[in-house]
């Protein structure tokens, strides 16, 4: 009896170590996901963590969107103007929906945060905010917050198109020691679980995040460099045209889905 | 910059059990973790949290290390008359952070 129990374990393991293996043996460019079937990663949360990001009030993401209010109405930099001074809160309204995008004047591909510090040394004259700092947080949080609802919405053209390839080429490329891509847990396995963990699309629709795991706002940057530590591949440096082009064709990918930034962090995950 | 949100209905009936809910931005700081060169980070955390009803204490709590930072407390009270709830954070150092909003009973 015990033999026939210790035979059944045996293979019982012998299954699973050859469907693990089969996953690592699959091939890494994973298949895109239906349209239909696209959704936020707020749907792989438990009730609880939706809860707190359903309201505004219990949301501690909020702290940043009200410190970035109050950063988008401050007069600063040599030419001592606000951002309220050019632009309307208003006017921010389906911005954060296109991008990354194509900024003309330095003709290269640019993230909401790289324009946000764009516009501090063109127009202020006062010197960028640092990548993860409370301030570019928070200006990025407040202008994401201005598009809530509205559609994700990415066209690729001409001058985005090398970019766009890269960042697809990126996304579905095996790396680190665990040889795995994106696309095989977040294209070929949303859904299912790892490590008792929803695995999901890995959609940008509600960055920046508020993390539980970090207790505090992060940007989609952070949240791909826990990502890529979790593979063990090598993180690039914030700002690294790398994250960018994975930003954009994780933009694309994620069309039509509205933004609801903010994103009150997932529960405490595997890979993080 | 913010420090404080705090979400109690404007208007109740009197006797109604109302909810009240409060977020605070604090780092919560425990002491024991430490910095890059191996520094223990000093502890710094909001240790006691209270309401006040029209001047009558109707919830406290005392808060410990393990409590996440931007602490979020959500009570229930019973609504006796209009009046204005006063809340209260007070660090470790004694410095405290008070907010207040008003409620109308009918």
């Amino acid at each position: 009896m015990s033999v026939l129990l210790e035979t059944l374990c045996l293979r019982t393991l012998g299954a699973l170590f050859l469907s693990a293996l089969s996953l690592i043996a699959a091939p890494a460019s994973g298949t895109e996901i239906p349209a239909a079937q696209k959704q936020s990663d707020y749907e792989s949360m438990s009730p609880q963590t939706r809860a707190m990001q359903d309201d505004d009030s219990v949301n501690p993401g909020m702290f940043w969107v009200l410190d970035g209010e109050g950063l988008w109405r401050r007069m600063d930099g040599a030419s001592n103007v606000a951002c309220a001074d050019c632009h309307t809160a208003e006017s921010m309204r389906g911005v954060a929906a296109r991008y990354p995008s194509f900024e003309v004047e330095s003709k290269r591909l640019m993230d909401l945060q790289e324009r946000i510090n764009i516009c501090r040394i063109r127009r202020q004259n006062a010197t960028p905010f640092g990548y993860e700092s409370r301030e570019l947080l928070a200006l990025s949080a407040f202008v994401a917050y201005q598009s809530r609802g509205v559609p994700i919405q990415i066209t690729i053209d001409e001058r985005l198109k090398p970019f766009f390839d890269a960042g697809r080429t990126l996304f579905e490329a095996r790396q680190g020691q665990l040889n795995i891509s994106c696309a095989q847990c977040h294209d070929d396995n949303w859904g299912k679980r790892m490590a008792g963990n929803i695995i999901p699309q890995a959609q940008p629709n509600g960055y920046p995040v508020y993390r539980l795991e970090w207790q505090e706002l992060g940007s989609l940057q952070r949240r791909l460099r826990n990502c890529l530590i979790g593979m063990r591949a090598e993180t690039y440096p914030y700002g690294a045209i790398d994250y960018i082009e994975l930003e954009l064709y994780m933009a694309w990918r994620a069309n039509g889905l509205k933004i609801e930034t903010l994103l009150y962090g997932r529960d405490v995950g595997a890979v993080n | 910059m913010a420090r404080a949100l705090i979400n109690v209905p404007r208007k109740a009936r009197r006797g109604e059990v109302i909810e009240i809910k409060t977020l605070v931005s604090h780092p919560m700081e425990t002491g024991y973790r430490r910095d890059n060169v191996g520094n223990r980070i000093p502890r710094d955390i909001i240790s006691r949290f209270a309401c006040m009803y029209n001047g009558t204490e109707v919830f406290r709590a005392d808060l410990f290390p393990a409590v996440a930072a931007n602490p979020f407390l959500s009570f229930f009270t019973v609504a006796t008359e209009s009046g204005t709830l006063e809340f209260q954070w007070t660090d470790d150092h004694g410095n405290t952070q008070t907010a207040s909003t008003s409620i109308e009973v009918e």
